[in-house]
């Protein structure tokens, strides 16, 4: 009998019945998440309901020796929840309760299976939202945001998932269970959980900022001929002063896709379309709409639509936030990049990402955040051309590149996962990418919470890390002392 | 199950919150996205083991996910494929066999249906035991409705105003056995907004059980007896008011694609729900007030698979006095989806109890649905819930009601 066997018959006596997965059949539709280029089937699957029974797995998978890996919706685009074939994943799509709703203090405690939407809708009718909103959100989970520490398009104005959690009952992964909070003073343990990937544990509940609905929102839609016109009044907009709650970009491919898949009757000939959106006070959106209409003139739209109710409102916003899952009308298979760019250097990466489309013969099609620069290039190809997945792969790590080359990053929002720990390197010395592993070793000593993904390398903590081979230089000066 | 359309499938998981069975279980192999995995798995070599069949017999089939879905993936197309796969391959248990061969022996046919009357009346009383005998049948008898008084339709209803459409009435099985007046009113209203209504008194079944349950053979069947009689009625569309049987006559070009004489037939048959062909034609006949507050139930059959939505709350609201209720989660199917409460009783009696709390909340006079199938599964979760005995009518009987001045339902 394998260790995973013998801690499968111990998951089986601790947890209800129907929470725990051996079927193969049905692991194996648990093999990827929404990054489909990444397949393994889990071990085992379990689906606890409660932050004891996901505290009973990981200290069970911690006796045992065995790794363990967290999955919401499955709706990562990083891989960050690929399984383990020798480990067990734990999916929080059963906990799924909003366990309270705290209108005055502003604040709501939610299980992490919760949709990101879902908490808005709850609050909704009493004038409040849930600020960060990531295109997936009626289907993601608030426990992959927390992990992956999700953005949106509106990220812009109010920040990442970080800005928006209060605190949260994390399970470490030696199976306790702790709570974290923004408030606790000395480190800000909460603000190094979130976006962790689930390297450092999971969230077993989180307590979110609820944002009161602006009094107004304008959302205008303007269209030019081509990206290089859009990205000069993105950044003239910015310029100006105004902070919109989000700018975004399309390009002709993603229009078509968009088009295509949801009929969102974007301007006939658009090379490119933005997509505003101004919110606050009356008078304040007003003066910056007024403002955002003329740079849109000066820098060549050749139309502007404002919505005139909340229908429009959405109908815009639809073409923009299905535009992802859309590209599967216009491509048989596509790579959805995540990179960041600062906002001045987009002309010129944009051209670079031109060049690439010609030397590979790949198509891209680019969908931006084009306030703070986030890039998300789908790199459209045909999986039954050979060659072609790896070419699409190829354009898609010098997408990377360039975005380094310039001064960003290689994730905005998605994640680093499995399928960007590779390109850490790109971005960190040997050095930075060891005091990571420093961080991580403090939560998890033995390395089995979600391992592979984020570092390129895997590490033990027994291994000592790079910055510890010597000794500190306050050390050998006299003024600390290593315990 | 074609490995095109499954190639369609990005693995976004927008379909997922949509899902009845996701929302119950949360359970990847119960939402679109993981029993799209699992036809992959078949098409790929993987056998039809009991727990894939199983995970293809829990879907409701109510199509939801392809309303939701950004990627246009055919799930209706694949679940359909599916079901054949499972019909032909699957060894079912003897129970569950002879419970289906009841059920596709009985609903498709008026005359068994007429006979089951009085089994019927007494039926509710023997609820309990039916339910020890079997789960299905336990279903049934819950369901069943007061068999009301038949209704005689005669073969031409002639227009009650200048003549603006000659259209052809398909009365249904479950439909016409068990609400005859739905039929009654369908044919005042056609006949008040101008049409000659013709209703083919040897119709049968237009296989909508049979396409939904993968008996492919049958329900081709059905359609070409359907159409045939259609055709033979010389009308300019064939009005539906049962959601279940728009939705698969909307598809008999598809269900007869290898018969191609019969598909291009099919595809002559010009076939619309009541509502949306109301709305075509345009209102003339008055509309007298209606002081009573409707909550509006969406079909799956009606809003999912015909996108028929917006039609039936635009007739509603038109009437003077009438306040119209959203029902919260109103894309979330009722668990009655055709033979789906027969079925899969426990999985189906979650959802209505679900969806009753929701109907309740609304707190309306009268529970408006345009599918048979859904008013009988709400009234038997309500009178579950221990509420008693909702109101229900079809959006026919309102409009007929408004039409002809009754004052109130």
């Amino acid at each position: 009998m394998s260790e995973l066997e013998r801690l499968t018959e111990r998951l089986t006596a601790a947890l209800p019945p129907d929470a725990v997965l051996t079927d193969p059949v049905r692991l194996r539709t648990y093999e990827c998440d929404g990054l489909t280029h990444h397949r393994a089937t889990p071990g085992v699957v379990v689906l606890p309901e409660t932050a004891e029974q996901v505290a009973a797995v990981v200290r069970l998978c911690g006796e045992h020796g065995v790794p363990f890996v967290a999955r919401g919706s499955g709706t990562g685009l990083s891989g960050g929840a690929l399984p383990r074939t020798d480990g067990v994943l734990i999916v929080t799509s059963r906990m799924r309760r909003i366990l309270e709703i705290d209108i005055p203090n502003r604040r709501a405690v939610v299980e992490p299976g919760v949709t990101n939407l879902a908490i808005t809708e709850a609050v909704r009718d009493r004038g409040y939202y849930y600020a960060p909103d990531p295109s997936s959100q009626q289907v993601c989970s608030i426990g992959g945001n927390v992990a992956e520490n999700s953005g949106g398009a509106h990220c812009l104005k109010y920040g990442f998932t970080v800005n928006h959690v209060l605190s949260a009952e994390i399970v470490t992964p030696d199976g306790e269970i702790v709570e974290l909070s923004a408030q606790d003073p000395g480190y800000d343990l909460l603000g190094a959980f979130i976006g962790s990937e689930g390297t450092l544990g999971i969230a077993t509940k989180i307590t979110v900022r609820l944002s009161r609905a602006p009094e107004v929102v304008t959302t205008l839609l303007a269209a030019f001929t081509g990206i290089e016109a859009g990205g000069r009044a993105v950044s003239a907009i910015i310029a100006a002063g105004v902070v919109p709650a989000a700018i975004e970009m399309m390009d002709a491919l993603a229009i078509e896709a968009a088009e295509a898949a949801v009929h969102c009757r974007y301007p006939a000939g658009a090379g490119a379309v933005l997509v505003v959106e101004l919110d606050g006070p009356h008078a304040e959106v007003e003066h910056q709409f007024a403002a955002v209409e003329r740079i849109c003139r000066d820098n060549g739209a050749f139309e502007i639509r404002v919505a005139a109710s909340a229908e429009e409102r959405a109908a815009i916003w639809k073409g923009r936030k299905s535009a992802f899952a859309a590209v599967g009308r216009i491509s048989p298979a596509y790579i959805v990049q995540d990179g960041v760019v600062p906002r001045t250097a987009l002309p010129r990466v944009l051209a670079g990402i031109d060049l690439l489309q010609e030397e590979y013969g790949i198509r891209v099609a680019n969908v931006f955040h084009a306030g703070d620069g986030n890039l998300h290039p789908l790199v459209l190809f045909d999986d039954s051309v050979p060659g072609e997945a790896e070419r699409a792969e190829a354009v898609s790590g010098r997408i990377l590149d360039l975005c380094v080359e310039h001064g960003g990053s290689i994730t905005g929002e998605h994640g680093v996962g499995v399928d960007k720990a590779r390109y850490m390197p790109r971005m960190f010395t040997e050095d930075d990418l060891d005091t990571m592993q420093l961080v991580r070793c403090a939560f998890d000593p033995r390395g089995l919470a979600n391992p592979g993904k984020v570092f390129p390398t895997p590490r033990l903590c027994g291994e000592v890390p790079g910055v510890r081979r010597g000794a500190h230089p306050l050390v050998e000066a006299g003024l600390a002392e290593q315990f | 199950m074609d490995p095109e359309l499954i190639k369609d499938c990005v693995h976004c998981g927008f379909c997922l919150p949509t899902c009845p069975t996701y929302v119950l279980w949360g359970e990847e192999m119960d939402s679109p996205r993981g029993r799209i995995h699992l036809m992959g798995q078949h098409v790929e070599g993987t056998p039809l083991t009991d727990a894939m069949a199983g995970h293809f017999d829990a879907c409701l089939g109510c199509m939801a996910c392809v309303t939701a879905c950004p990627s246009g993936v055919r799930y209706d197309r694949l679940i359909e494929q599916t079901r054949a796969v499972v019909e032909r391959e699957h060894v079912r248990r003897p129970d569950e066999r002879a419970i289906r061969a009841l059920v596709f022996a009985l609903f498709p046919y008026r005359r068994r249906l007429r006979a089951m009357r009085l089994p019927m009346r007494l039926s509710r009383r023997l609820q309990p035991f039916l339910e020890q005998v079997h789960p299905s049948l336990g279903a049934m008898a819950e369901l069943a409705p007061d068999a009301p008084r038949p209704v005689r339709l005669p073969p031409l209803v002639r227009a009650r105003r200048r003549r603006r459409a000659r259209v052809g009435l398909l009365t249904g099985c479950v439909q016409g056995e068990f609400f005859p007046q739905v039929n009654a009113a369908t044919a005042r209203v056609l006949a008040l907004e101008g049409c000659d209504v013709v209703i083919p008194p040897r119709q049968g079944c237009c296989g909508a059980l049979s396409l939904h349950s993968g008996r492919e053979a049958e329900a081709r069947r059905f359609a070409r007896r359907t159409i045939a009689v259609f055709e033979r009625a010389g009308v300019d569309a064939v009005v539906v008011n049962a959601a279940g049987c728009g939705s698969s006559m909307k598809d008999y070009a598809e269900v007869l694609a290898d018969e191609p004489g019969w598909a291009a037939r099919a595809r002559a048959l010009r076939t619309r729900d009541l509502a949306e062909f109301l709305i075509e034609l345009g209102p003339v006949a008055g509309r007298h007030p209606l002081p009573v507050t409707i909550a509006y139930h969406d079909a799956c059959h009606l809003a999912h698979a015909q996108g028929v939505r917006a039609q039936p709350r635009e007739l509603l609201r038109a009437i003077p006095g009438l306040e119209l209720r959203e029902i919260g989660e109103s894309a979330v199917c009722c668990g009655s989806a055709g033979t789906y409460n027969l079925f899969q009783p426990e999985a189906a009696r979650q959802l209505g109890d679900r969806k009753a709390e929701r109907v309740l909340a609304a707190g309306a006079d009268l529970l408006v649905s345009a599918n048979p199938g859904c008013t009988m599964q709400i009234a038997a979760s309500v009178r579950r819930a221990g509420k008693g005995e909702i109101r229900v009518a079809h959006t026919a009987e309102v409009l007929d009601a408004s039409l002809r001045g009754l004052g109130s339902v």
